[in-house]
Protein backbone atom coordinates (compact mmCIF):
# COMPACT_ATOMS: atom_id res chain seq x y z
CA UNK A 1 0.00 0.00 0.00
CA UNK A 2 2.71 2.47 0.99
CA UNK A 3 4.80 1.50 -2.03
CA UNK A 4 1.82 2.11 -4.31
CA UNK A 5 1.24 5.51 -2.74
CA UNK A 6 4.89 6.43 -3.13
CA UNK A 7 4.85 5.51 -6.83
CA UNK A 8 1.65 7.52 -7.28
CA UNK A 9 3.18 10.60 -5.65
CA UNK A 10 6.38 10.29 -7.71
CA UNK A 11 4.43 9.91 -10.97
CA UNK A 12 2.06 12.77 -10.15
CA UNK A 13 5.05 14.96 -9.29
CA UNK A 14 6.78 13.99 -12.53
CA UNK A 15 3.55 14.75 -14.39
CA UNK A 16 3.23 18.16 -12.80
CA UNK A 17 6.87 18.92 -13.58
CA UNK A 18 6.52 17.74 -17.19
CA UNK A 19 3.30 19.70 -17.65
CA UNK A 20 4.88 22.91 -16.33
CA UNK A 21 8.04 22.39 -18.39
CA UNK A 22 5.84 21.62 -21.41
CA UNK A 23 3.88 24.85 -21.02
CA UNK A 24 7.12 26.85 -20.71
CA UNK A 25 8.47 25.03 -23.77
CA UNK A 26 5.43 26.00 -25.86
CA UNK A 27 3.49 22.72 -25.68
CA UNK A 28 0.22 24.48 -24.86
CA UNK A 29 0.61 26.75 -27.88
CA UNK A 30 1.47 23.82 -30.18
CA UNK A 31 -1.62 21.91 -29.02
CA UNK A 32 -3.78 25.02 -29.45
CA UNK A 33 -2.50 25.69 -32.98
CA UNK A 34 -3.17 22.09 -34.02
CA UNK A 35 -6.63 22.04 -32.41
CA UNK A 36 -8.00 25.32 -33.80
CA UNK A 37 -7.44 24.15 -37.36
CA UNK A 38 -9.57 21.38 -38.78
CA UNK A 39 -7.50 18.17 -38.68
CA UNK A 40 -7.94 16.73 -42.16
CA UNK A 41 -6.53 13.35 -41.11
CA UNK A 42 -8.97 13.10 -38.19
CA UNK A 43 -12.05 13.71 -40.32
CA UNK A 44 -10.80 11.35 -43.03
CA UNK A 45 -9.74 13.73 -45.79
CA UNK A 46 -6.02 14.44 -45.41
CA UNK B 1 -20.09 1.64 3.98
CA UNK B 2 -23.50 2.41 2.46
CA UNK B 3 -22.50 5.97 1.72
CA UNK B 4 -19.58 4.77 -0.35
CA UNK B 5 -21.49 2.04 -2.15
CA UNK B 6 -22.02 2.80 -5.76
CA UNK B 7 -25.52 3.84 -6.72
CA UNK B 8 -26.84 2.03 -9.79
CA UNK B 9 -25.88 3.09 -13.26
CA UNK B 10 -27.94 6.31 -13.29
CA UNK B 11 -25.38 8.51 -11.54
CA UNK B 12 -22.61 7.31 -13.84
CA UNK B 13 -24.78 7.89 -16.89
CA UNK B 14 -25.43 11.47 -15.71
CA UNK B 15 -21.68 12.09 -15.29
CA UNK B 16 -21.03 10.63 -18.76
CA UNK B 17 -23.71 12.86 -20.31
CA UNK B 18 -22.52 16.00 -18.52
CA UNK B 19 -18.89 15.39 -19.47
CA UNK B 20 -19.87 14.76 -23.11
CA UNK B 21 -21.77 18.07 -23.09
CA UNK B 22 -18.93 19.95 -21.42
CA UNK B 23 -16.38 18.55 -23.90
CA UNK B 24 -18.68 19.62 -26.75
CA UNK B 25 -20.13 22.85 -25.39
CA UNK B 26 -19.71 24.74 -28.67
CA UNK B 27 -23.19 23.78 -29.83
CA UNK B 28 -23.46 26.50 -32.54
CA UNK B 29 -20.53 24.77 -34.28
CA UNK B 30 -22.82 21.87 -35.22
CA UNK B 31 -25.22 24.23 -36.99
CA UNK B 32 -22.49 26.29 -38.64
CA UNK B 33 -20.22 23.39 -39.68
CA UNK B 34 -17.20 25.10 -38.11
CA UNK B 35 -14.93 24.29 -35.18
CA UNK B 36 -14.26 26.24 -31.98
CA UNK B 37 -11.09 28.35 -32.03
CA UNK B 38 -10.89 29.59 -28.42
CA UNK B 39 -7.91 29.29 -26.08
CA UNK B 40 -9.38 26.35 -24.17
CA UNK B 41 -8.47 24.22 -27.17
CA UNK B 42 -4.88 24.23 -25.94
CA UNK B 43 -6.02 22.16 -22.94
CA UNK B 44 -6.73 18.43 -23.23
CA UNK B 45 -9.78 16.64 -21.87
CA UNK B 46 -9.10 13.21 -20.36
CA UNK B 47 -11.44 11.25 -22.68
CA UNK B 48 -11.39 10.47 -26.39
CA UNK B 49 -13.09 13.43 -28.08
CA UNK B 50 -11.94 14.62 -31.49
CA UNK B 51 -10.76 18.24 -31.55
CA UNK B 52 -12.19 18.55 -35.04
CA UNK B 53 -15.67 17.89 -33.72
CA UNK B 54 -17.65 21.12 -34.30
CA UNK B 55 -18.67 21.11 -30.64
CA UNK B 56 -15.25 20.41 -29.10
CA UNK B 57 -13.95 23.15 -26.80
CA UNK B 58 -10.76 21.30 -25.83
CA UNK B 59 -8.23 18.89 -27.31
CA UNK B 60 -8.14 15.12 -27.57
CA UNK B 61 -5.16 13.75 -25.60
CA UNK B 62 -4.50 11.05 -28.19
CA UNK B 63 -4.46 13.52 -31.08
CA UNK B 64 -2.26 15.86 -29.04
CA UNK B 65 0.10 12.98 -28.21
CA UNK B 66 0.55 12.01 -31.87
CA UNK B 67 1.00 15.65 -32.81
CA UNK B 68 3.65 16.06 -30.09
CA UNK B 69 5.45 12.89 -31.23
CA UNK B 70 5.51 14.31 -34.74
CA UNK B 71 7.35 17.32 -33.29
CA UNK B 72 9.86 15.12 -31.47
CA UNK B 73 12.80 15.97 -33.75
CA UNK B 74 12.45 19.57 -32.48
CA UNK B 75 10.80 19.32 -29.08
CA UNK B 76 10.16 16.77 -26.29
CA UNK B 77 6.44 15.99 -25.79
CA UNK B 78 6.51 17.20 -22.18
CA UNK B 79 3.15 18.97 -22.12
CA UNK B 80 1.07 15.99 -23.19
CA UNK B 81 3.24 13.52 -21.26
CA UNK B 82 2.64 15.58 -18.12
CA UNK B 83 -1.10 15.69 -18.76
CA UNK B 84 -1.30 11.92 -19.29
CA UNK B 85 0.76 11.21 -16.16
CA UNK B 86 -1.51 13.43 -14.06
CA UNK B 87 -4.76 12.09 -15.52
CA UNK B 88 -3.47 8.51 -15.24
CA UNK B 89 -2.34 8.74 -11.62
CA UNK B 90 -5.50 10.57 -10.52
CA UNK B 91 -8.14 8.72 -12.53
CA UNK B 92 -6.72 5.82 -14.57
CA UNK B 93 -9.49 4.02 -16.44
CA UNK B 94 -12.15 5.84 -14.42
CA UNK B 95 -11.86 8.15 -17.45
CA UNK B 96 -13.13 5.31 -19.67
CA UNK B 97 -16.05 4.53 -17.40
CA UNK B 98 -17.16 8.06 -16.56
CA UNK B 99 -15.54 10.71 -18.74
CA UNK B 100 -15.38 9.39 -22.31
CA UNK B 101 -18.12 10.50 -24.75
CA UNK B 102 -17.29 7.70 -27.16
CA UNK B 103 -17.69 5.19 -24.33
CA UNK B 104 -21.16 6.63 -23.69
CA UNK B 105 -22.09 6.26 -27.38
CA UNK B 106 -20.99 2.61 -27.30
CA UNK B 107 -22.97 1.88 -24.14
CA UNK B 108 -26.11 3.44 -25.61
CA UNK B 109 -25.70 1.37 -28.79
CA UNK B 110 -25.35 -1.75 -26.68
CA UNK B 111 -28.78 -1.04 -25.19
CA UNK B 112 -30.40 -1.88 -28.56
CA UNK B 113 -32.15 -5.18 -27.83
CA UNK B 114 -30.32 -7.89 -29.79
CA UNK B 115 -28.47 -11.08 -28.82
CA UNK B 116 -25.18 -10.09 -27.13
CA UNK B 117 -21.74 -11.64 -27.37
CA UNK B 118 -20.54 -12.49 -23.87
CA UNK B 119 -16.91 -12.24 -22.85
CA UNK B 120 -14.86 -15.37 -23.35
CA UNK B 121 -11.24 -16.41 -23.79
CA UNK B 122 -11.22 -15.00 -27.35
CA UNK B 123 -12.40 -11.57 -26.28
CA UNK B 124 -9.75 -11.68 -23.53
CA UNK B 125 -7.09 -12.37 -26.14
CA UNK B 126 -8.47 -9.70 -28.45
CA UNK B 127 -8.29 -7.14 -25.63
CA UNK B 128 -4.50 -7.15 -26.07
CA UNK B 129 -4.91 -5.72 -29.56
CA UNK B 130 -5.31 -2.20 -28.17
CA UNK B 131 -1.70 -2.27 -26.94
CA UNK B 132 -0.52 -3.19 -30.45
CA UNK B 133 -2.58 -0.33 -31.90
CA UNK B 134 -1.12 2.05 -29.32
CA UNK B 135 2.44 0.98 -30.14
CA UNK B 136 2.03 0.91 -33.93
CA UNK B 137 -0.52 3.59 -34.87
CA UNK B 138 -0.28 6.08 -32.00
CA UNK B 139 3.48 5.95 -31.37
CA UNK B 140 5.62 4.17 -34.00
CA UNK B 141 3.96 5.47 -37.16
CA UNK B 142 3.86 9.16 -36.14
CA UNK B 143 7.52 8.83 -35.12
CA UNK B 144 8.44 7.11 -38.39
CA UNK B 145 6.69 9.74 -40.48
CA UNK B 146 8.35 12.51 -38.44
CA UNK B 147 11.90 11.15 -38.60
CA UNK B 148 11.90 9.44 -42.01
CA UNK B 149 9.59 11.69 -43.99
CA UNK B 150 9.70 14.90 -41.98
CA UNK B 151 5.93 15.23 -41.92
CA UNK B 152 3.35 15.06 -39.10
CA UNK B 153 0.94 12.15 -39.52
CA UNK B 154 -1.38 11.21 -36.63
CA UNK B 155 -1.73 7.65 -37.93
CA UNK B 156 -4.35 6.45 -35.45
CA UNK B 157 -6.57 9.47 -36.17
CA UNK B 158 -5.99 9.14 -39.89
CA UNK B 159 -6.58 5.42 -40.39
CA UNK B 160 -8.66 4.19 -37.46
CA UNK B 161 -10.26 6.66 -35.05
CA UNK B 162 -14.05 6.27 -35.33
CA UNK B 163 -14.59 9.20 -32.93
CA UNK B 164 -13.02 11.60 -35.44
CA UNK B 165 -15.16 10.22 -38.26
CA UNK B 166 -18.37 10.25 -36.24
CA UNK B 167 -17.92 13.50 -34.31
CA UNK B 168 -16.00 15.51 -36.90
CA UNK B 169 -15.99 13.87 -40.32
CA UNK B 170 -19.70 13.28 -40.84
CA UNK B 171 -20.66 16.78 -39.67
CA UNK B 172 -17.98 18.72 -41.53
CA UNK B 173 -18.05 16.70 -44.76
CA UNK B 174 -21.84 16.68 -44.68
CA UNK B 175 -22.16 20.42 -44.16
CA UNK B 176 -19.29 21.87 -46.19
CA UNK B 177 -19.13 21.55 -49.93
CA UNK B 178 -15.34 22.07 -50.10
CA UNK B 179 -14.74 19.05 -47.83
CA UNK B 180 -17.27 16.93 -49.68
CA UNK B 181 -15.29 17.54 -52.85
CA UNK B 182 -12.10 16.35 -51.13
CA UNK B 183 -13.57 13.20 -49.56
CA UNK B 184 -12.09 10.16 -51.30
CA UNK B 185 -10.88 6.64 -50.58
CA UNK B 186 -9.64 7.50 -47.08
CA UNK B 187 -13.01 8.95 -46.08
CA UNK B 188 -14.78 5.89 -47.48
CA UNK B 189 -12.43 3.60 -45.51
CA UNK B 190 -13.01 5.55 -42.30
CA UNK B 191 -16.76 5.57 -42.85
CA UNK B 192 -16.86 1.79 -43.37
CA UNK B 193 -14.61 1.20 -40.34
CA UNK B 194 -16.66 3.56 -38.17
CA UNK B 195 -19.89 1.82 -39.23
CA UNK B 196 -18.35 -1.59 -38.49
CA UNK B 197 -17.15 -0.52 -35.05
CA UNK B 198 -20.44 1.12 -34.10
CA UNK B 199 -22.36 -1.85 -35.51
CA UNK B 200 -20.22 -4.27 -33.51
CA UNK B 201 -20.89 -2.28 -30.33
CA UNK B 202 -24.58 -3.19 -30.59
CA UNK B 203 -23.61 -6.83 -30.02
CA UNK B 204 -20.33 -6.48 -28.08
CA UNK B 205 -20.20 -4.35 -24.93
CA UNK B 206 -17.80 -1.43 -25.55
CA UNK B 207 -16.09 -3.24 -28.42
CA UNK B 208 -13.92 -0.27 -29.31
CA UNK B 209 -12.74 0.35 -25.72
CA UNK B 210 -11.99 -3.30 -25.10
CA UNK B 211 -10.16 -4.16 -28.29
CA UNK B 212 -8.99 -1.03 -30.09
CA UNK B 213 -8.71 2.13 -27.97
CA UNK B 214 -5.08 3.24 -27.45
CA UNK B 215 -6.14 5.83 -24.87
CA UNK B 216 -7.70 3.08 -22.78
CA UNK B 217 -4.45 1.13 -23.23
CA UNK B 218 -2.48 4.09 -21.85
CA UNK B 219 -4.79 4.57 -18.86
CA UNK B 220 -4.80 0.83 -18.15
CA UNK B 221 -1.09 1.08 -17.33
CA UNK B 222 -2.07 3.21 -14.32
CA UNK B 223 -4.64 0.73 -12.99
CA UNK B 224 -2.53 -0.33 -10.00
CA UNK B 225 -1.72 3.15 -8.81
CA UNK B 226 -4.64 5.40 -9.81
CA UNK B 227 -6.06 7.39 -6.90
CA UNK B 228 -9.71 6.83 -7.79
CA UNK B 229 -10.83 3.30 -8.54
CA UNK B 230 -13.28 0.56 -7.73
CA UNK B 231 -11.71 -1.43 -4.90
CA UNK B 232 -12.38 -4.59 -2.97
CA UNK B 233 -12.40 -4.65 0.82
CA UNK B 234 -10.37 -7.83 1.36
CA UNK B 235 -11.77 -8.25 4.87
CA UNK B 236 -15.32 -8.53 3.55
CA UNK B 237 -14.67 -10.38 0.27
CA UNK B 238 -15.47 -14.11 0.31
CA UNK B 239 -14.01 -14.71 -3.19
CA UNK B 240 -17.34 -15.89 -4.61
CA UNK B 241 -16.38 -14.60 -8.07
CA UNK B 242 -19.79 -13.05 -8.79
CA UNK B 243 -18.18 -9.67 -9.51
CA UNK B 244 -15.95 -11.06 -12.22
CA UNK B 245 -18.81 -13.03 -13.80
CA UNK B 246 -21.14 -10.02 -13.82
CA UNK B 247 -18.58 -7.65 -15.33
CA UNK B 248 -19.05 -7.13 -19.08
CA UNK B 249 -15.38 -6.16 -19.54
CA UNK B 250 -12.55 -8.69 -19.88
CA UNK B 251 -11.39 -8.43 -16.28
CA UNK B 252 -9.68 -11.14 -14.29
CA UNK B 253 -10.27 -9.30 -11.02
CA UNK B 254 -12.02 -6.11 -9.97
CA UNK B 255 -9.84 -3.05 -10.57
CA UNK B 256 -7.36 -4.68 -12.96
CA UNK B 257 -6.15 -3.14 -16.23
CA UNK B 258 -9.34 -4.05 -18.11
CA UNK B 259 -11.65 -2.61 -15.43
CA UNK B 260 -13.32 0.71 -16.34
CA UNK B 261 -14.55 1.19 -12.76
CA UNK B 262 -18.21 1.42 -13.79
CA UNK B 263 -19.26 -0.13 -10.49
CA UNK B 264 -21.58 -2.76 -11.95
CA UNK B 265 -19.80 -5.35 -9.81
CA UNK B 266 -20.72 -3.50 -6.61
CA UNK B 267 -24.41 -4.03 -7.30
CA UNK B 268 -23.99 -7.81 -7.45
CA UNK B 269 -21.61 -8.25 -4.51
CA UNK B 270 -23.47 -10.10 -1.75
CA UNK B 271 -21.01 -8.89 0.89
CA UNK B 272 -20.94 -5.19 -0.05
CA UNK B 273 -17.19 -5.58 -0.31
CA UNK B 274 -16.77 -3.38 -3.39
CA UNK B 275 -16.53 0.37 -3.05
CA UNK B 276 -15.44 3.35 -5.13
CA UNK B 277 -12.75 5.78 -4.06
CA UNK B 278 -9.32 5.82 -2.44
CA UNK B 279 -7.86 2.85 -0.57
CA UNK B 280 -9.09 2.41 2.95
CA UNK B 281 -6.52 2.39 5.71
CA UNK B 282 -6.12 -1.18 6.90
Amino acid sequence: MTKRRTIRIILAGAGLFALTAGILQGGYRDTLIKAIHICMECIGIG
Amino acid sequence: MDKQRIKPNFRRRCIQAVSALLYNANLPGFAEGSIYKGKSKGVCVPGLNCYSCPGAVASCPLGALQNALSNLPNKLPLYIAGFILLAGTALGRVVCGFLCPFGLIQELLHKIPTPKLKKNRWTRRLSRLKYVILAVFAVAMPLWYAFAMGMPVPAFCKYICPAGTLEGGFFLVGMREEYRALAGALFRWKTVLCAMILGACIFVYRGFCRFLCPLGAIYSMFSRIALLAVRVDKKLCNSCGLCEKACPMDIRQVGDHECIHCGHCASVCPKNAIYFGRERKS
